[in-house]
């Protein structure tokens, strides 16, 4: 049963072979019996799940089906979830309860899938390895002296090792797509707008989306027609009309189904910084590419080279202000000691936040202060709108870019946590495509040194649906996707 | 003997817009709630929660350019102002700072006789901060503040003026010309004592003939027009007081103390906040297109200076009536509708009475126009009978007691019920009038021997005869023809 794409597993649940509490429970003891190894769940509440889950079988036994009725789903802890606990993976929100839903979840709800739990992250989604979770780190199940990736963490071992059937996560440097990569998934960072972020705690506004995590590109699109749609509760969700985004999978484009796809291959994505192994695995990706029919194209992005630095403004500019809220003084952590009121600012955010935390809203402060603003800020926004400028220059030339996600497979826990940059680096082919707003998509693409090596496809805005289909076409003539780590079977 | 100073200010005003709802979430903005339950997810800034611009507060601002002839951004942008303050739930207020929704535009003060043309640098939406409670506030929060989260998030205008202005009395003639405007235009109930509307003043002095600008300091925070005037005083005197003696101003913001009539300094420009604003990127720019404009002014009410001219040039009122009259909006419909009930040739008369008896009435009951238990159509039915000669002034005072406290509905129908129709009919006074010269040989006598004084003796009989009925000029008239 764990095996099955979510399609299957609806079919098995319309056809009476496993309820919805069955399989709950199936998945709930797997969480029982090895998330104590991978730490991928930060609260697990069984009662609460199956109560959804017996919910979800009257649903079924009525015949109100939805593509997710009934199917367990982890959220990353930065979903708002009422009456759950919502900790973005910090002290500051420990014991913070949340009384209302993100839409993302009420529309997981309204679907009728079954809360399975809340997974780890990096500490307010800073971090590509999960290291800077306030409750200790994820281990990859693929090898567990590994980091899973990050800030999505919790979302991607949980998956890979069969601990829930697909999870959501989001997105803002990468953080769904470099998890994808290093655990073996497919994971989608939807085009800026698609998915509202109501109830979605704030890193950096501009840059955040959600978007699924899953073992198949099929699955992800399934979770994505759940997931997207306009909500007007965040300004910045498009008014668009509803898209099914399975819709060109089912399609039959014979030996050659990507005749006519021309694949964008930047030079600045193959030109060095990037693991021999998993670079040979992007090339034979694209090789298959070729073969199912798809031209290439070679292209530059000349201003992608600036988008870590221009990230690495805008992003912790954005979260010094959004991370002002947690000040102790309507809800979450408090310092238990202080004399006055700004004693008790100081000492509950030096308390509440990690380090990685704290650098970020150091710097961010730093480049919005007067006299560094036109410096840093504004002229990263310019960077921002050149790097936008060349990928729509670039999709003049083909219909998708391809490259790798990461460049390296999983590395070992505490490899890089002392070194920032180095951290930060890892997101260095996919920052881009946050900065310019695009949909971006990490599906497997083999193995290198027995650990998951990610292909990164990226499309123009909207292009979700040619994306997932593209991604569909190599996981039908290839098998990475079903690989599964053999600790977990 | 002190050389002459000259004194400049400027004025920042909080204008609380009259929206139902607030500026970026659904609550109500009603004033006057149990502390926070006026406050949703948004307003206490829970974690994920969005702004949505209120479209209400936009349009506000859209009647503000549009009545100050400032300019209405195409484009505007909301910005970030992050300062921590524990009645500041986001940790950052949302204002506008480089692209503002208004610029320029201009605003005419009174001053005496003196006609003053001040101009404004811009007005921005932003929303307003909660409030805290501290112990000495009435409050039982003994050793602790406590927080009133129902204001934050409700909508401002922030409306800034030129520093054109050169007294005291200037400053209070704007505040005045600006608290009238926005509630002639609707977007602000103008409760002072409400907080609707808060005045900051950018005061310096220099001395006279020197065109660089001395170093300012802003009064926070006055919230009526006489602490406005008191506050600038002292302030003036202060900032003269100090150069004189040879010392220096620093830049600083100054709290008005009401109880001790001086300002003091809050906090100077070092320990000056550095808000780091920034675009907020959960909110699109604010696009205002023309047809959005188009729509607001065409439901803009025709604005003070038209309406004096209009009142002016249809009923023949004076400016000084004029001006009177069209103090605020509900003041120039009301006197509109009354002249409409009374015919036009009795618009002075309808001026007269809305300027003299209705104003010093709603005065004794602290009332505004709005709340007036009088409705027009009824004064002017009143009005009308003073001109058809129905009613004597002093029987119409009667009539007006009866229709204010509510006895009758019309000025007709008092005059109906208690018979108050005035006797102007020449059979009915002869019959009066011969009853009153036979009863009275003596005043007949004395005014048959010249004396003019036992004429207005006989009217007086005549008016007490027929409690007050009787139509004096007729009276008068009439004991004329029968003595001469």
């Amino acid at each position: 049963m764990i095996e099955r794409s979510l399609h299957e597993m609806a079919q098995a649940l319309a056809g009476k072979e496993i309820s919805s509490v069955e399989l709950t429970g199936l998945y709930l003891e797997r969480i029982a019996r090895h998330n104590p190894l991978l730490n991928a769940f930060l609260t697990v509440d069984a009662e609460r799940s199956l109560a959804q889950a017996r919910q979800a079988d009257e649903r079924l036994a009525r015949g109100e089906q939805t593509a997710l009725t009934g199917i367990p789903i982890a959220h990353k802890d930065i979903f708002c979830a009422r009456d759950w606990r919502t900790t973005c993976g910090s002290k500051m929100l420990g014991n913070f309860v949340s009384p209302y839903d993100a839409s993302v979840i009420e529309r997981f709800q309204a679907a009728g899938a079954v809360l399975l739990g809340k997974t780890n992250m990096d500490e307010f989604a800073m971090g590509s390895s999960n290291e800077t979770s306030f409750y200790g780190p994820v281990r990859n199940p693929w090898d567990s002296t590994c980091v899973p990736g990050g800030s999505s963490g919790g979302s991607a071992a949980a998956v890979a090792a069969r601990l829930s059937p697909a999870a959501t996560g989001t997105d803002t440097g990468g953080s769904i797509r470099q998890p994808a990569a290093l655990c073996g998934l497919s994971g989608m960072k939807p085009t800026y707008g698609v998915i509202s972020r109501y109830g979605m705690i704030a890193f950096a506004s501009s840059l955040d989306q959600a978007g699924p995590l899953a073992r198949s590109a099929a699955d992800c699109a399934l979770l994505l027609n759940t997931m997207a749609g306009f909500d007007e509760r965040d300004s910045t969700s498009l008014d668009r009309p509803p898209e099914d985004y399975t819709r060109e999978l089912a399609s039959d484009g014979g030996t050659q189904p990507l005749r006519g796809i021309r694949i964008g291959l930047p030079e600045e994505f193959f030109a060095g910084g990037c693991d021999q192994e998993v670079m040979q695995l992007v090339e034979q990706a694209i090789a298959e590419y070729r073969k199912l029919g798809a031209e290439t194209v070679v292209l530059s992005l000349p201003n992608m080279r600036l988008s870590v630095a221009a990230y690495y403004v805008i992003a912790p500019a954005e979260a010094s202000s959004n991370l002002a809220r947690f000040d102790g003084v309507r809800y979450g952590y408090r310092a238990p000691e202080y004399d006055d009121l700004n004693e008790m600012y100081s000492r509950t955010r030096a308390q509440g936040f990690g380090a990685e935390v704290k650098r970020r809203i150091l710097i961010g402060t730093y480049v919005l202060s007067h006299g560094y603003y036109d410096a840093y800020y504004r002229q990263a926004q310019r960077i921002r709108r050149l790097i936008a400028q060349d990928f729509a220059a670039a999709f003049r030339q083909c219909d998708m870019i391809v490259g790798p996600t990461s460049p390296s497979t999983a590395f070992k826990l505490g490899e890089k946590a002392a070194d920032p940059v180095q951290m930060y680096l890892s997101d260095i082919y996919t920052i881009a495509v946050n900065l310019a707003g695009l949909p971006g998509l990490s599906i497997p693409c083999g193995f290198a040194r027995g650990l998951p090596a990610g292909l990164q496809l990226i499309g123009n805005y909207f292009s979700e649906a040619k994306l997932l289909n593209v991604a569909h076409r190599y996981q039908q003539v290839t098998h990475w996707h079903q690989a599964r780590p053999d600790a977990f079977a | 003997m002190s050389k002459a100073w000259e004194i400049v200010i400027g004025i920042e005003t909080h204008v609380q817009l009259s929206t139902q709802a607030k500026i970026f979430s659904g609550s109500s903005t009603t004033f006057g709630a149990e502390p926070n339950l006026q406050a949703d997810a948004v307003d206490i800034a829970l974690p994920g929660v969005l702004p949505v611009l209120n479209k209400g507060a936009v349009e506000c601002a859209i009647r503000f350019g549009l009545a100050v002839g400032g300019e209405i951004a195409a484009r505007s942008v909301f910005a970030r102002k992050n300062y921590f303050y524990p009645d500041l739930p986001k940790g950052y207020q949302i204002s506008q700072y480089e692209l503002p929704v208004v610029s320029g535009g201009r605003l005419v003060i009174q001053c005496g006789d003196q006609e003053k043309e001040i101009r404004l640098t811009r007005a921005h939406l932003e929303e307003d901060a909660g409030k805290s409670l501290h112990e000495q506030s009435g409050h039982s929060f003994v050793g602790r503040s406590g927080i009133d989260l129902n204001r934050a998030g409700t909508p401002l205008l922030e409306i800034v003026s030129e520093p054109d202005l050169s007294s005291s009395a200037e400053a209070v003639a704007y505040a005045r010309a600006l608290h009238a405007l926005v509630r002639w235009i609707g977007i602000c109930d103008g409760n002072m004592q409400e907080g609707s509307f808060r005045c900051d003043a950018n005061v310096s002095v220099r001395p006279l003939g020197q065109t660089q600008l001395g170093t300012r300091r802003e009064i926070k925070n006055l919230n009526s027009f006489r602490f406005l005037q008191q506050a600038i005083d002292y302030e003036v005197q202060w900032q003269i007081g100090t150069l004189e003696d040879g010392g220096r101003i620093e830049q600083a913001t100054v709290l008005f103390d009401p109880a001790s009539g001086e300002t003091r300094s809050m906090r100077s420009k070092e320990d000056a906040h550095d808000y780091r604003y920034f675009p907020d990127p959960d909110l699109l720019p604010l696009v205002i297109d023309a047809t959005w404009i188009g729509e607001v002014a065409a439901r803009l009410p025709m604005l003070p200076a038209a309406r004096r001219e209009s009142l002016i040039a249809d009923y023949g009122l004076s400016s000084y009536d004029a001006r009177v009259l069209s103090a605020s909006l509900d003041l120039a419909n009301y006197y509109e509708a009354a002249v409409a009930e009374a015919g036009r040739p009795n618009a002075k008369t309808c001026a007269n009475w809305v300027m003299g008896e209705l104003a010093a009435r709603l005065n004794k009951e602290d009332r505004e126009i709005g709340e007036c238990p009088l409705l027009p159509e009824q004064l002017g039915g009143l009005i009308a009978r003073i001109g058809d000669e129905t009613l004597s002034t002093n029987i119409a005072r009667q009539v007006f007691d009866a229709l204010w406290s509510g006895e009758a509905n019309s000025a007709d129908e008092v005059i109906e019920r208690q018979g108050l129709r005035q006797i102007s009919d020449s059979g009915a006074l002869e019959q009066l009038i011969d009853e009153l010269l036979a009863a009275n040989p003596t005043m007949v006598a004395e005014f048959r021997a010249g004396k003019e004084k036992a004429l207005h003796a006989l009217v007086g009989q005549a008016m007490k005869a027929s409690r007050g009925k009787a139509n004096p000029q007729r009276v008068k008239e009439l004991l004329r023809a029968k003595l001469g």
